[in-house]
């Protein structure tokens, strides 16, 4: 009787075992796949490449006079400044091109990614920081819109076109995941509300008059020139929609803040990257 | 010389404090935007000067009517989420959005719609 009841379970923690691993592979690409068609489920006419627009995907009044601006960005000063950051050796003589994969080209979208070795997320803004500790340089401060932010804005229009591509595998990349995605779906805060309250079951809808844009999409197109001039980059955002909903916000560049990016980034894998965007 | 200028200054915030606690109406803690912020998300058809509303939450109208109990009114305001878990409401009340004084403005000012 013992025995059995012993046997019956072992065999019941192998299958809890079992089920453990298999829910943990199938994790983020399921939490994917349940947004997009809750997504297509709400919204039967966006085609999935429009979630890049983000909320200017539904008001097409706005779309236009995106558009309009697109045609001669406000912003093309910063990106050259930026392009002349890129391609200034570092005290190594090397240039950020030499250091980073793919030549720095179409690779945005494989970041944030986990690095095992060290054991947390890694932005594309660390690597290019890791590139000019590793030349000799100071790295920059991850916040800072005339180093960190103007380099990084020419950076990723060198991914134009790729789709984004976050690659969660093994346990501690999937630990950094569930943290992100913790951080997007955990209420808090006076008015109790999560990223998920506005960006998943909001989306689409008006508070005032503003437009709720869908998270999926939402990582693509970073950094975005808020009335056409104010550098905002994505980690940026998260500050800014934590202060307007009273969370308790905390610094781009922050372990927190490069879970959630990996996590959200991930909720917009196969979608088009796009730098910089014109936001009002 | 500096302790009076902050004691002056002091006594000056609260008497102001207090002032526009008292001028305020339901409709102003309805409408201000760092209070009840209510036409973030809610339309109030009968008032010509509700202007540009969200719309997650139903239309505040005829009030009185559908919420014949006052005091469940109230409650709702108080923590939308005890009648429903997933409300995108604020729990106006139990997160201390409002005080209890001014919940009680707001209430009699829905009653009005
Ligand atoms: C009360 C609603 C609300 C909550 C909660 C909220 N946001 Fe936002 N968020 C907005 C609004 C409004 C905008 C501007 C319109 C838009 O693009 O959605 C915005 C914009 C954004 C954007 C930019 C979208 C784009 O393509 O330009 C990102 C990214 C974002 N939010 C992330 C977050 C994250 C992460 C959280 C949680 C920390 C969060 N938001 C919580 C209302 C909210
Ligand atoms: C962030 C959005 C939001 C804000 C701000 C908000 N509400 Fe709501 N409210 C909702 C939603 C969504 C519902 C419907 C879901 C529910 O019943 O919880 C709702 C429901 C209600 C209801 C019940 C309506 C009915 O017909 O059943 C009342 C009354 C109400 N809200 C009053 C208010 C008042 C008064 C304020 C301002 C002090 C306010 N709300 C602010 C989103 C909001």
């Amino acid at each position: 009787m013992k025995k059995i009841a012993k046997k019956t379970l072992m065999a019941l923690a192998g299958l809890g075992v079992m089920m453990g691993a298999v829910s943990a592979n199938a994790g983020p690409e399921e939490d994917r796949l349940k947004l997009v068609s809750h997504f297509k489920h709400k919204f039967p006419d966006l085609k999935q490449e429009d979630y890049v627009y983000s909320a200017l995907a539904f008001d097409p009044d706005a779309k236009s006079q995106y558009n309009s601006i697109m045609e001669f960005p406000p912003y093309l000063g910063v990106l050259e400044k930026g392009e002349k950051m890129w391609k200034t050796p570092l005290k190594s003589g090397k240039t950020y091109a030499d250091c980073l994969p793919n030549g720095g080209k179409m690779i945005a979208g494989n970041y944030p990614m986990f690095d095992n070795a060290r054991g947390k997320v890694v932005t594309l803004e660390d690597a290019i920081n890791d590139c000019r500790v590793a030349n000799g340089e100071d790295p920059y401060k991850i916040g800072d819109d005339n180093t960190m932010g103007t380099l990084g804005a020419y950076m990723r229009t060198l991914s134009d076109g790729m789709k984004m591509n976050i690659k969660v595998e093994g346990e501690g990349a999937l630990k950094a995941y569930e943290d992100g995605k913790r951080t997007f779906y955990q209420r808090a805060g006076q008015l109790n509300f999560s990223c998920g309250s506005c960006h998943v079951d909001n989306a689409g809808v008006r508070i005032r008059s503003e437009l709720l844009s869908p998270v999926v999409g939402q990582a693509v197109h970073w950094p975005a020139f808020r009335g056409g001039d104010k550098l905002t980059t994505l980690q940026d955002r998260y500050e800014g929609c934590q202060k307007n909903v009273r969370h308790v916000n905390d610094k781009a560049g922050g372990a927190r803040y490069n879970n959630l990016e990996y996590f959200h980034s991930y909720m917009s894998n196969g979608l088009e990257m796009k730098s910089s965007v014109f936001r009002k | 010389m500096r302790k009076r200028a902050s004691i002056i200054t002091g006594v000056l915030a609260t008497l102001l404090a207090a002032s526009a606690f008292a001028a305020e109406t339901g409709k102003d803690i309805a409408f201000n935007r760092s209070k009840g912020n209510c036409l973030a998300c809610h339309a109030m058809p009968t008032l010509p000067d509700a202007e540009q509303p969200g719309e997650s939450g139903p239309p505040l109208i005829a009030m009185q009517a559908r919420f014949p109990d006052k005091a469940v009114l109230r409650a709702k305001i108080w923590d939308a989420t005890a009648s429903n878990p997933q409300s995108f409401m604020p729990p106006m009340g139990k997160h201390q959005v409002l005080t209890e004084g001014e919940i009680d403005k707001v209430v009699e000012f829905l009653y009005g719609l």
